[in-house]
């Protein structure tokens, strides 16, 4: 029987640099490895002996691309741990931000990384020779989300206007006016991108999958709810760590993330979207019926569709909130130290991201974890692979290969995140 | 007088990673006129925007590209592409490289548009240079204070020759 490993040493357009490992033994798969070399997990320990009210603006180093993620969830867990809960007008300002997260991410995704897969090119440079039109829609689409963080975050890039207990300045009315202007036109243009995706041509491929995510009683979730999943799972963030486990695996150095007794499990935005597509306006569950979505999208393919879909629900709600929004009587609620554990979830647009602190009376950070979306998704993409190489084995190498990458690149795996460089190793021997 | 952006590309808890905001901030000491100094994580989408009204720009960043740490490349990517080979060990899917082709592409780069590369030796999560891009830090302010010198005497010779 013939012995074949796929290896590649680079995986392109995924943020960081990691690896992906598949041995073939005949017509079988007899191994997948995504590999993700991580460094000790310097944050959870840089954090240690630091103040409480330091969390956000620390964490939010710790990605370039999504760090309102990493400042929402520290400072809901700060926030827990001291028994504050922001409400209002504050509240809904964090939403606020967290849309114009979610546009810039998903759109760089959508456009720069992943429509190339689908397109046929080799990325989004030659992509912008033959469509400058729609590359120049995604740029200035992203632009708007880069705005509203500009605005709510202080800067665009590690905000820096983000503190616990709310912000440390509130938006003027006539900078939110003149953003809602740009949201009109980024809505037109979310709802073009939902159209042009559509059109896309998506592999036949849907496993049965364990999707978790955060599910709110009446919103389409981003700093609050239960932690769900389709299996019938329905807990409080709180108990997060009895049911989810990081584990060391040998081929990677970055924590895999479990939920106990269960296979693998997925979040992001087809998870999201599946758990939570009842909590989309009923407009947009429209439009994502229009573009070939059901209630529940199984094809991570198709998660270009959903980033899409999120992003046009991004602007939708930027817009809402700006519609009914009164400033507040003060930017920040007064959160004041105690000994305790405060933890918190959020979805980050790649998906749940979970903090958990535990300070002393004096603010003192004493031990925290941060379980960042792809070490939770490192077993889905690995079972993913075993699925979609099979029937493909017969593919020529190169085909093979680049079906691969794309198939990773559905997660829009931040290894960032998770991990500084990732080297990625198909191997046919 | 030109409208000069210097960019500094980097991550201070990512080790040598930082060397592109060192720079920024060393060139940001010594003001000049018509220079704006930024910082920047390195995200290409948001380097397209920050380099929009400038006449030139001037980006700084670490990369890990196979020579001794330290070394410093200079990049007249105004003039050519950059080489993508070099660019491999950016730690985002769509960085400096892609950033920059993809203006290029679309006919949207300043009009002069020069990128240092520092090779980095250690770019692991933590804070501090390694000792090669410590060393290698000044010579590289250096080395964008003198480029800044040039693009300003050239503005002002060319506006000179308009003149007459």
């Amino acid at each position: 029987m013939k012995n074949k490993t796929i290896k590649v040493d680079f995986l392109a357009r995924v943020e960081g640099e990691g690896g992906l490992y598949v041995k073939l033994k005949g017509k079988t798969v007899a191994d997948v490895q995504f590999r993700i070399f991580e460094p000790p997990r310097f944050f959870e320990a840089f954090m240690r002996g630091r103040d409480f009210r330091e969390a956000p603006d620390i964490t939010a180093r710790i990605c370039g691309i999504c760090p309102v993620a990493y400042q929402m969830s520290s400072c809901h867990a700060m926030e827990n741990a001291c028994g504050v809960k922001v409400e209002g007008q504050l509240r809904s300002l964090r939403r606020l931000l967290y849309c114009g997260e979610w546009i810039e991410s998903h759109v760089l995704h959508v456009y720069m990384l992943h429509a190339p897969d689908f397109l046929g090119y080799e990325d989004a440079i030659q992509l912008a020779k033959d469509h400058p039109d729609a590359v120049q829609r995604g740029l200035k689409l992203k632009k708007t989300g880069n705005e509203i963080v500009n605005l709510l975050g202080g800067r665009e890039i590690h905000p820096i206007n983000v503190r616990v207990g709310g912000f440390y300045k509130l938006p003027a009315q006539r900078d939110l006016a003149e953003l809602a202007e740009h949201l009109k036109w980024a809505r037109d243009a979310a709802l073009e991108t939902v159209r042009w995706v559509a059109t896309l041509k998506f592999p036949d491929f849907e496993p049965d999958y364990l999707f978790v995510s955060l599910r709110h009683p009446d919103e389409y979730p981003f700093n609050e709810g239960r932690i769900v999943s389709n299996r019938g799972l329905d807990i409080g963030v709180q108990d997060y760590e009895k049911r989810f486990e990081e584990q060391h695996v040998e081929h990677s150095t970055s924590l895999h993330s479990v939920l106990a007794g269960s296979p693998p499990y997925c979040v992001g935005p087809i998870a999201r979207y599946s758990l939570n597509f009842d909590r989309l306006p009923e407009s947009i569950q429209q439009v994502a019926r229009e573009a070939g979505l059901g209630p529940v999208c199984k094809n991570p393919f198709r998660s270009i569709v959903v980033r899409s879909v999120e992003t046009l629900y991004a602007c939708e709600e930027a817009l809402r909130i700006i519609a009914q929004y009164e400033p507040p009587e003060s930017p920040a609620v007064k959160v004041e130290p105690r000994a305790a554990t405060g933890c918190a979830c959020t979805e980050a647009p790649r998906g749940s991201l979970y903090h958990r602190y535990r300070i002393d009376d004096q603010g003192t950070i004493l031990e925290a974890k941060i379980v960042p979306p792809t070490s939770q998704n490192q077993n889905s993409i690995e079972q993913d692979l075993r699925q979609f190489v099979e029937p493909r084995i017969h593919l020529p190498e190169a085909e093979l290969q680049w079906q691969c990458e794309q198939a990773v690149r559905n997660y829009d795996p931040c290894i960032s995140c998770s991990t500084h460089f990732l080297k990625l190793t198909i191997d046919r021997g | 007088m030109a409208k000069i952006f210097v960019i500094g590309i980097g991550n201070e808890y990512a080790r040598d990673d930082a060397a592109g905001l060192l720079v920024a901030r060393g060139v940001k000491k010594q003001p000049h006129e018509g220079v704006e100094v930024l910082e920047q994580s390195g995200e290409g989408g948001k380097l397209m925007e920050s380099w929009k009204g400038a006449d030139a720009a001037i980006v700084i960043d670490a990369a890990r590209c196979g020579g001794a740490p330290g070394t410093l490349h200079r990049f007249d990517a105004g003039r050519e592409p950059l080489p993508a080979e070099f660019f491999r060990g950016s730690t985002h899917a769509f960085g400096l490289y892609e950033g920059l082709e993809v203006a290029r592409s679309l006919d949207q780069l300043p009009r002069r548009l020069i990128v240092y590369v520092v090779e980095g030796r250690d770019f692991a999560a933590g804070i501090g240079l390694s000792a090669e891009l410590e060393g290698a830090i000044p010579a590289v302010v250096a080395a964008v204070t003198r480029e800044i010198c040039e693009i300003q005497d050239g503005a002002s010779l060319e506006a000179q020759s308009n003149t007459r």
